[in-house]
Formats: C-alpha cells, structure tokens, sequence
C-alpha cells in the first residue's frame, strides 16, 4: 500500500485515525496525535501494549454451574422414585441460577461498554468488537455470562495478534463450542456445524472448500467440548483417524485443522476485505461485487497481510498510514454503527454517559447490542444499521447525552415528576462542552460552531451544510459561551445526517 | 383512492410476482429523472405517493405484489408461557381434574363452544366467547414444535425465527417483509408497539418502527427544544449530495422518510376511536393499532404484546385477570374495525412461547410446558376449535405433545393471507391447519 506523505498528515487526517481505529477524541487529544506525526500516531495506537489496560469486569464464574455427581445421583433418585417435590425445587434452583446469570450478563455488557468509553487502548476494543462480530457467539444459546466473557478475554488477548494462533484459540473456545453445537460432535455422530462455519465464516469463504472437507473438518474436531468452564478434549469420542482436508492428509485435530486453514491461500484475502469493511468503508463481504477501485485497494491489503505472515497489528499499521486510508471517498463516508456512536459520542464529545440504565434498551432499538450477535455470521453492517426507527433513535440518544432531554420525558410532565427529575439531573455529572472550544480565545457563535462542526461532522463539512447550524449559534450564543447552550448546539449538530457517518 | 379493501373494486390483478415492482422502476426511469435533483430532499416515500396518485388512481399507495392490498396481520404476543390447558380446558377429560387439583377449573364454570363437548374456554374469556360465535375466532389446539424448548428466551426465539434450534437469527415477519418488492412503505412495513423490536420483525435490513408511546416515534427534541427541532428540520431540508451510492445522501433520505412516517404515526395514534375500549394495557396497545389502521398507514403487520403469564405460583387470581384482559382487548379491537369499517382487511394471530405443564407445582401454580393454544381473529378465519386437543395421558416428559406445527399458522397467514413467500422466512412451506377460510 502506498503510504501517505507524512506531511499530509494533518489534523484532519488525525481526527479520521482515531475515528476509525478508535472512536473519535476530544479536540485536545486529536491535536496531541496529530502532533505525534503520522508514523508514531499509529504506532502509539497499534502497540496498545505500551499503556496500562483496564481492569475486567467482578463475575461469577460458576454463575452457572455443572451439577456435581451427588446432585445428579439424588435427581435420578428422584426422577425413579417419583419425588416431584426435589424435581420442583431443583427446577426453582435452575431458573434462580438463570435470573442471576442474566443479572451478570447486563453487568457484562455495562462493563464492556464502560471499557470501550474509557480505555487509553481505544484500537484494542474496536478489535475486540471485529473479532465478536467475525467470530460470533451469542449470549442467546450460550447462556453463560461467564463464557462469553472468557471468549471476549480470548478475542482481547489474539486480537493483534497473528490470525492463525486466533483461530486456533477459537477452536478450543468453551463459549464458541457450545454456540455452535461442537459439544455435540463426537466420533460416532459428527455434528458439522463448528466445522462448516469454520471455513465458510471464519477463514475461506464460500467457493474454497467441499462439503467433503467439512465432513472430514468436523471429524477433526470431534470430542471437542466443555466441562464446566473449560475445553475438554474427550478422547474416547475424537476421531484421531486419518482425514484428508483441502487436498492434505493426516490425522488432524482442532490444532492442525487451524492451521491448515490459516494457512490457505483463500484466507489472506477473506481477512482482508473483512478488515477493509470493518475499518475502511462499507463494502460488504462479497469481493466480487467490489468496484475495482475497491477490489485494488483489498488486494494490497490481503498481499500486506500474507507478508506480514496474518499478523493483525502490522497489517493495520501498513493500512492506517497508507495513503488509501486517508482518501476523499473514505473520511466521512463510513456509516458508525450504533455502538461507535455511542461510545464514540461520549469519547470525542466528551458528553456524560447519562443513566446506565437507558443504553441496553437504545442499543437493542438499534441494533447491535453487545454479546448478542443476531447470527453466527455477526452484524450486517453498512446501511442495514439505518431506517426509519433506527435513525431516531440514534440521534435521540445522542441527544439524550448531549442535553439529558429525554424523549420520554413529557413537556407537561406534573411538577412532583419534574422535580425529581431536576433532582436527578443535578446529581448526574454536568456536561461542560466549553471544554472542547478552550483552545479558542473569545470565539464568535459562528466560529464556535465551526469549531465543533470540524470536530464533530469534519472539516471537510460543506458551506451550505453549516448555515442551519450558524443561525442556531447566533441564537443559543448571543451573550456568550456557556455549558448549557452549546450542549444544545452540540446536540443538534449530533442530530445531523453527517454525524451518523465518520 | 380507495380508502379500504374491497376485493372486487381495488385490487389491480398482479401480473406474476414481479410484474408491479417492474412497472415502479418503469415509473422511476420515465417520471423520476425530473425530480432526480430533489432526489436527495424529498423523502422517497412522498415521490412515490405523489407518483402512484398521478399515475394511477385507483392503485392504492401501498398497492404492492407481495402483500394484499390494505390487508394486516396483526400478532399478539402472550408472553411468559399462557396456561394453554386452564385457557381452553378439557373439561370433560378425568386426567384434568386428577392433574389440576386446585389450579385447575370446575366443570360448571367454564364456557360452552358451539357445538363442543368436553372442552370449553376459561371463565374469563367469555369475550372470546362471543366472538367464536360470531365467527370472528377461531381456537388452534395443540400448537407447537418438536423437540420443544422450556426456556422462555430459547422457545420465543424459536417463534420467532421459526428456526427450532433458538438461537435466534432473523424473524419469521421482517424475513418475508423483505421478499415484498418493491419497499416503498418509509420504512413502515411493520410496527412494533413496546421499547425492544421483536426479534421477529427483524429481517436482514427490514426494521419495525417500534414505540412504547407514539409519541416516542420521533425527533425527541420536538416539542421539548424548539431551536434544536428548527435546526435538525432546516439542515435535513439543505440540500446535500446526491445519487444512491452517497452514503450521506442515503441518511438525509431516511431522515425524511422517517419524518413522514412520525407524523403520519402520530396523527393517526391521536385519532379518536368509535367503540369503548377497556383500559387493560393489551387494549390501548390494540387501540392504538386500531386507528393505524384505520388512518391507512402502509404498514402490513402490527406487533403488540401482553406480558405476565409465567404463573408459577397463585396462578389462579394472576391467570383470571391475564385471561379477562386478553379476551376483553380482542373484542373491543374487532368491534372497533367493525365501526371502522376495516373489520374484513384484519386478521390476527395470538400466540405464547409455551403451554405449561400438565400437573400443577406446589405452588398452586404452574411450571413451563411445552404445546398449547393460539387464536386466530378476523372474519377470514375459520371459527371455532382448530385441530385436537392434545391427550393428557399420552405426555412428552410430563407435557402435551403439539398436534399443530405453529410453522403450519405461519405458512397460512403468509402466504394466505399476506401473500407473501413464506419459504425464505420458513425454509419451506408446511401443510396448512385450516385456519383461514377459502377467501
């Protein structure tokens, strides 16, 4: 890829890096990268290592838990016997152990969310989020808060890494293994679930296997299981035979079989456009209907990452300061999805996260909550984040944090409510969105608000864009900068078409 | 225009499934390159109202293949798990009373179907009652899947998606949504009255509106912040780039779409209703959708749901008053499309994620089960009792076994009744129950 001239690298272009390898700044950090120069910008981004990582989340991890060999005796007791009283209350103990695995699944997605709001590795978490999306698993079937935070810890852990020894991480994952029935897979009677979207979703793609090699893949990864909160290799159901898979023989494992596949020709590239449209721009997983603009620029990539042997970090290094990265028809032009919108509101804007409580329900209205992946094949992405419902919530929220005005929130609410809802507001954290013009000494309206035009929607903001927004300033500015007006202009600036994208 | 169904009058014959979604890009190529400048502003619905207007007066706006014309379905989700054997009791089977010491109903008090021995409605449905009698209700018996889920989550899921391993996916409504073609309803295809879209609704880009108050389908700004509303309306109305491909193009667009869709939701959710309506909360959500419909929104399927029926314990006084206010909220929404005139073009389908257990716990309630009963409402349906009611005897680890697959209901009200393709949300078509008449 060709890189950028580093003199090119401008505020501008530091505003879009840490927009799409993280989730946006406040103007003040956007001028410390863009301080940095375009080679230690990056750098300073993709060797998250360097800096101090936040702690993770309080769980239980025998929330749900593998019943001992005592308890299991004394229902089968039961169950011969007739007892229905034990049956009934080992029932009751089941659906309590569900209700508080359910608790801890909201008190994951709430610390998940918290990291990706406050972590000084923003590219960590925004890689972290490709891998959940690309390597699937849902708390839906799992339902085990536990495991899907032992697989986010997993997915954190390879993230930078080298692709293959992830893939081989999947494949041994307790949370993975479940979603996709491989507990179920043994010797006699291979399930070919993990097996199929192994090569379809995870690292081929359709066209570059047989169904006969995903016969011969499940066999490989028969007895692969969980005991309790562990993989378990169960020997007496794993086929150690022979298998012949893309042409090669052996007696392949879940191990060997990662390998293989990692090491494919077909899997540079089916990573690759993968990272373009996740980092890049929405262009969908299919190469074929790329435009050849497009398809040049991911075969760049997929040559990058076959050199740097499917290392993630180095490849995303080549990418993040390469010339392509930085093009007209990239900046402003990707669509956030609802996630990125969020934190990225809160991060770049600087704006309080408001009531915890209100942000599952708004992601799920939107579409994309954490740990719960519509399919094995992640989110969709790209438009299918935008209509007509989901647009209003979007910018609902966004101004929700930026003013705390609440769509709920009836104009003539009674005066009791009122007050308490004054009361609340008054022990929420303030917003002081001054903070972000403090570079600015004695702005007028109008500069103030192409002061935040720039940072929020990007210089690259047409004229006539930003009218609708000057008057707005000349009106909520007229006697001065104050906290509680810019976040007004501040909301309405979130709640332009330009700010759904980055 | 038309202003509701009537077969006979309305309807353009459709020429093959694809016919009308020709003649729409056919109107876009010849009446569209005259507004393509305003493309970019004028929200894709309104173009199409206006056009379909001009070109057209008899069509309807929303007259598209895929769907019959003006027709809705409307769902109505029971969640928890209904006690489908204390909803519609078999009554004159010993097994029951043996199995229901004190859950379950005493012979005299629940209500007679006509023409039905030994099995009768819960004592508070005497609404539903009246409405088999009326023809407008049709009851399916035994209605589930195999290798049945007790969880509440996995088996909504498996209704949901109508894929039986629950781990849910896309659902069964936004899936054959999306084989409807052209999408020209604003994005109103379905609506969702409750915070969470149904996963049902959810196709691959299909979206419902969804709201717990119609006045949360909106801008939140508006009518709170009259600066920041000036200033979202000015900037979406500035023009800005233009052509399909623009992704900022894309948004502006949808941005009006939505505008349109907010209005026409919210005028037509203020809009006053004929009938008294009880004030149960599954009633003001049938309200609301009775007068969506009766303003002509595009939409196609309307999603409303009933919470509560997880009766583990004293279920009895919990269940009566569940069953009073299901029973009541469907009576007064048919009476309502009955004033309304609307009654013919509305058929709705009631269903719960699982029946209960056929033995009542020690809490003088019940546990979750596996098959039970749905109801089906409107004049197309076949009224009365539907299917068998499942044995009591013959169990699945202590549960009814179902007799009815409830893919069977969807197969019919897709494509029967919606006329869409019920094989991309299903897999495959699944042999009807019988619950819609030859219409």
């Amino acid at each position: 890829m060709k890189p950028l001239p580093p003199r090119d690298f401008d505020a501008a272009a530091a505003r879009h890096l840490l927009n799409r390898a993280g989730y946006g700044g406040t103007p003040a950090q956007l001028r410390q990268l863009a301080a940095m120069g375009l080679d230690a910008a990056v750098d300073h981004l993709v060797d998250y290592d360097d800096h101090p990582a936040l702690p993770g989340p309080d769980l239980d991890a025998d929330v749900i838990r593998k019943r001992t060999a005592e308890e299991r005796q004394r229902i089968s007791q039961a169950k011969k016997s007739g007892d229905q009283d034990h049956l009934d209350a080992v029932r009751k103990q089941q659906s309590q152990a569900r209700r508080d695995d359910r608790k801890q699944f909201q008190s994951l997605q709430q610390w998940w969310l918290g990291r990706m709001a406050q972590t000084p590795r923003p590219l960590e978490e925004r890689l972290t989020f490709f891998w959940h999306g690309h390597f699937a698993s849902s708390q839906r079937s799992v339902r085990d808060s536990y495991l899907m935070y032992a697989q986010n810890a997993m997915l954190r852990e390879h993230a930078r890494g080298r692709f293959d020894a992830m893939v081989a991480a999947v494949v041994h994952d307790p949370a993975m293994l479940k979603y996709l029935n491989n507990d179920r897979n043994i010797a006699k009677r291979p399930n070919e679930n993990l097996a199929r979207e192994l090569m379809e979703l995870f690292t081929l793609g359709v066209g570059n296997y047989t169904e006969d090699d995903i016969k011969e893949v499940a066999r490989a990864l028969t007895g692969y299981g969980v005991d309790d909160n562990d993989f378990v290799l169960n020997k007496r159901r794993h086929d150690g035979g022979e298998k012949k898979i893309l042409g090669q023989t052996g007696p392949f494992d879940g191990a060997s079989v990662a390998a293989l596949l990692a090491a494919h020709p077909a899997c540079p590239r089916f990573i690759a456009l993968k990272l373009y449209d996740y980092f890049v721009a929405d262009v969908g997983d299919v190469y074929e209907k790329l435009s050849r603009r497009r398809a040049a620029a991911v075969d760049s990539l997929t040559a990058v990452l076959r050199k740097e042997n499917l290392h993630i970090g180095r490849t995303l290094k080549h990418l993040f300061k390469s010339r392509h990265f930085y093009d007209d028809d990239v900046v402003g032009k990707k669509i956030k999805s609802p996630v990125q919108l969020l934190v990225g509101t809160v991060r770049s804007l600087g704006t309080p996260t408001r009531e915890a409580k209100n942000v599952l329900p708004a992601l799920t209205q939107m579409g994309q909550v954490p740990f719960l992946p519509p399919t094995v094949d992640g989110w969709d992405g790209g438009r299918a984040w935008i209509n007509t419902s989901t647009l209003f919530v979007r910018q609902n929220y966004t101004t929700y944090l930026a003013t705390g005005l609440d769509a709920k929130a009836k104009p003539k609410s009674n005066s009791k409510k009122r007050r308490k809802n004054k009361a609340k507001a008054a022990t929420e954290p303030a917003y002081r969105p001054t903070t972000l013009l403090a570079h600015l000494s004695n702005p007028s309206p109008q500069a103030a608000a192409d002061a935040l035009i720039d940072h929020a929607l990007g210089p690259h903001t047409p004229s006539a864009r930003r009218v609708p927004l000057h008057d707005l300033a000349n009106e909520l500015l007229a006697d001065g900068l104050a906290d509680a007006p810019l976040a007004r202009l501040i909301a309405a600036i979130a709640a332009t078409p330009e700010y759904q994208l980055c | 225009m038309c202003k509701h169904y009537h077969p006979q009058t309305c309807d353009t014959p459709p020429e093959g499934l694809y016919a009308e979604g020709a003649l729409t890009r056919r109107r876009f190529v010849t009446h569209g390159l005259g507004l393509l400048s305003a493309a970019a502003t004028v929200p894709a619905f309104l173009m199409q109202a206006g056009d379909a207007m001009a070109a057209d007066t008899t069509m309807r706006l929303s007259s598209v293949p895929g769907a019959a014309d003006g027709r809705v379905l409307v769902v109505v989700q029971l969640s928890g798990g209904n006690d489908g054997l204390n909803t519609v009791v078999p009554i004159g089977d010993d097994a029951y009373a043996k199995a229901r010491p004190g859950v379950g109903h005493k012979p005299g008090d629940v209500l007679d179907l006509p023409g039905v021995d030994g099995i009768g409605l819960h004592p508070s449905l005497g609404p539903i009652q009246e409405m088999v009698q009326a023809g407008l209700c049709g009851v399916v018996q035994g209605v589930g899947y195999p290798n049945p889920n007790r969880s509440h989550f996995a088996s909504m899921d498996v209704w949901h998606t109508a894929d039986l391993t629950g781990k849910g996916g896309r659902g069964w409504i936004g899936q054959s949504l999306e084989t409807r073609i052209p999408q020209d309803s604003a994005g109103m295809d379905c609506l969702s009255i409750g915070n969470a879209a149904p996963l049902a609704a959810l196709g691959k880009e299909q979206r419902p509106v969804s709201f717990a108050q119609a006045d949360l389908f909106r801008f939140a700004a508006r009518g709170q912040d009259a600066s920041i509303s000036t200033t979202y309306d000015a900037v979406n109305h500035t023009p800005g780039p233009e052509g399909h491909e623009d992704p900022l193009a894309f948004v502006q667009r949808t941005a009006l779409d939505a505008q349109v869709a907010s209005d026409r939701v919210r005028k037509a959710v203020a809009g006053k209703s004929k009938t008294k309506w009880p004030g149960n909360n599954l009633a003001k959500q049938l309200q609301m959708v009775a007068r969506m419909i009766r303003a002509d929104l595009p939409t196609r399927v309307y999603y409303v749901t009933l919470g509560g029926f997880d009766t583990h314990s004293n279920q009895k006084s919990n269940h009566q008053r569940l069953m009073k206010d299901f029973g009541s909220a469907m009576k007064a929404f048919y009476d309502e499309l009955d004033a309304t005139g609307d009654r013919s073009r509305v058929t709705s389908l009631a269903f719960s994620e699982f029946g209960r257990r056929v033995r009542q716990n020690a809490s003088a309630g019940t546990d979750h089960g596996c098959a039970g009963p749905s109801f089906v409402f409107g004049d197309a349906v076949n009224p009365g009792l539907i299917g068998k009611h499942p044995s009591l005897t013959k169990l699945d680890k202590g549960d009814l076994k179902f007799g009815i697959d409830f893919r069977s209901i969807y197969t019919e009200l897709l494509e029967g009744w919606l006329k869409l393709d019920p094989t991309v949300a299903l897999g495959r078509r699944y042999p009807t129950a019988g619950i819609l008449r030859a219409v």
